[in-house]
């Protein structure tokens, strides 16, 4: 029996990509990575939805955000209560219409939901590789999606799209490969990241760090999870992610009891909160994994060989961009996406950019909103118009 | 296109790099892009209007004039373009000192608040006037600097600006005689091109 806020498969909405399944796609041409190291052989997780055309002219690569990963649409089973996490905006009829685009969205490199990263097995030393997984950079993911795009028999992105730090291994795309990206859409990201921004990181890397059960980064070796590390590091995550207003009315000062108890037990609505998203998170995210995506954000920055002119390093740029930020994101807030639309303008580069009510802060972008919504799909509607997509005749696909 | 748009359109160069201010949807920069190779950006702070532009591939801003143009580098457009939006602003003197920051040359067009009907609109019926230049009334209108050819040409000579061409439009048409020759008189819409000396 599915349980009671289980929606039968059949009564779910329409405008879904459906059921889907991952491919692995296995690399052995050694990657040299930006830290000096060179990772042998790796596999890629990722996902598709749409049909490629003949011309393979419209495939669309979906970029993750810190904690994502390849499943962004569509549910793997009947069962799945919740859609892939860009559901909103990837499926038939949605900005990112799979009736016309052939969509690709991946496992970065260091990830731990099917791509090599630390929870995979070192070829040479027989163990997990644990801590001693190289860090990875956003030039590196770069350099790994084209080799996937390579295997896929892509040679031209119709668009490349990604939130947060999606959007900045989007930016690169366009810097490292400005003539396989045919449009970019950049979401609620920045050019290089604030002190405000690293130092957040920080202390999540330090909650994990310093969790006993962390073992220098063997805790699997030791059958340990540092969960309380994870767990930490998630709720200060949380808190940046959400704006004060949709705390706010989400939880304000509500208590879970009608007495105060003075204690440090959970009193408070918006504690019971933060605790289960940060005990959901301990369990399904790994530790070595989190603490090299938070450093892969923190050392992007475009600008550093170009004596900081970001203008400079957009040099390459080719296809025009659209960027979107929302007025209540502190973590990246509209000034940061505003940094980038300038530097773009400064360099003579095609670039569109809307700042977009919302009150969700940072998370607005996996949601829907009808500006957000509306304005994404004239971006997209307009690719697909001057790649001539829309004369294909694409069979629906849902 | 707006018959401002099509006389503006003539005095912007083959080529050239312009900024556009409150380009509404985007007719004059893709008309532009489209016969003259025109390249640049259009500001909006209108939504349909900046989804009009996206949806036709112009590149468009979201970004309040009121705030200036600090974001915009001296000298890097060739021209500025600000049509009716000059008698919305809150300061339209300083945003006409950062237009010919950022180009050598601006082009601007505004309702002529002493166009004939609007003086007999307020002279002699004693009401703020409404019109097709003018189509809101006293209460919501957004355009709270209104102002005449005159004290445009006034607040140029003050700046030392040159007024380099100088045009009117009358409903649909533009340059009748009477308004070539009176046009603070018969002129509705004020067209004006500037430089910085």
């Amino acid at each position: 029996m599915p349980d009671s806020d289980t929606l039968a498969f059949a009564d779910r909405p329409t405008g879904s990509v459906g059921l889907v399944t991952p491919h692995v796609a296995r690399f052995d041409t050694p990657l040299a990575l930006a830290c000096g190291k060179v990772l042998p052989a790796y596999e890629l997780i990722y996902e598709t939805y749409g049909t490629l055309n003949a011309e393979r002219s419209n495939a669309v690569l979906i970029c993750h955000a810190l904690s994502g990963h390849h499943h962004a649409a569509g549910y793997h089973s009947e069962e799945d209560r919740k859609p892939g996490w860009w559901e909103a905006h990837i499926g038939p009829g949605k900005a990112i219409d799979t009736n016309r685009f052939f969509v690709v969205s991946l496992n970065n490199l260091g990830g731990c939901h099917g791509s090599t990263g630390p929870v995979s097995h070192n070829p040479e030393t027989g163990r997990q590789w644990g801590p001693e997984f190289p860090m990875v950079t956003v030039s590196d993911w770069v350099a790994s999606q084209a080799r996937l795009a390579d295997h896929l028999g892509i040679e031209r992105w119709a668009a490349a799209v990604g939130g947060s730090l999606g959007g900045m291994q989007v930016m690169q795309w366009t810097m490292t490969y400005p003539e396989r990206v045919a449009n970019a859409v950049v979401i609620a990201a920045t050019p290089r990241l604030s002190a405000q921004n690293i130092a957040f990181n920080e202390v999540a890397r330090q909650a994990i760090r310093s969790d006993p059960e962390f073992f220098e980064g063997w805790y699997a070796e030791h059958d340990a999870v540092p969960k309380r590390g994870l767990k930490l590091a998630r709720m200060v995550g949380h808190i940046t992610y959400l704006s004060e207003d949709a705390m706010g009315s989400k939880f304000g000062r509500d208590l879970r009891s009608d007495d105060l108890n003075f204690g440090f037990d959970v009193e408070f609505q918006v504690e019971s909160y933060l605790r289960y998203q940060g005990d959901t998170f301990s369990t399904a995210f790994d530790a070595n994994t989190y603490l090299l995506m938070t450093k892969a954000l923190d050392y992007f920055d475009p600008s550093a060989t170009q004596g900081g002119d970001f203008a400079k390093a957009l040099a390459p740029v080719q296809c025009p961009f659209l960027i979107v930020s929302f007025t209540t994101d502190w973590r990246f807030p509209p000034s940061r996406s505003r940094e980038l639309v300038d530097a773009l303008t400064r360099a003579g580069k095609s670039v569109s950019y809307a700042n977009i009510d919302s009150p969700h802060g940072h998370d607005a972008f996996l949601l829907s909103e009808p500006r957000y919504d509306a304005i994404f799909s004239a971006f997209m509607n307009r690719a697909a118009r001057e790649l001539n997509l829309d004369e294909l005749g694409i069979e629906e696909t849902s | 296109m707006r018959a401002d748009l099509e006389l503006i359109y003539d005095w912007v160069p083959a080529g050239s790099h312009v900024l556009d201010l409150a380009c509404g949807n985007g007719d004059l920069l893709e008309s532009l892009a489209r016969t003259k190779g025109v390249t640049g950006y259009g500001l909006e702070i209108d939504h349909d209007g900046i989804n009009a532009c996206v949806a036709r591939g112009v590149s468009v801003i979201e970004h309040n004039l009121d705030d200036g143009l600090g974001s915009f580098c001296d000298n890097s457009y060739d021209q500025v373009i600000m049509t009716q939006a000059l008698q919305a602003l809150r300061r339209p003197d300083k945003m006409l000192d950062e237009m010919l920051r950022v180009a050598e040359e601006g082009i601007i067009t505004f309702p002529n608040f002493a166009y004939w009907r609007h003086r007999i609109h307020l002279g002699l019926r004693g009401y703020m006037p409404v019109s097709k230049s003018l189509p809101h009334a006293w209460y919501d209108t957004p355009n709270i600097h209104l102002s005449t050819f005159n004290d445009f040409e006034h607040l140029c000579r003050e700046k030392g600006l040159v007024i380099v061409d100088r045009a009117v439009g009358v409903g649909d048409h533009q340059g009748h005689w009477k308004s070539r020759l009176w046009p603070n008189l018969f002129g509705e819409i004020a067209i004006f091109r500037v430089r910085r000396r």
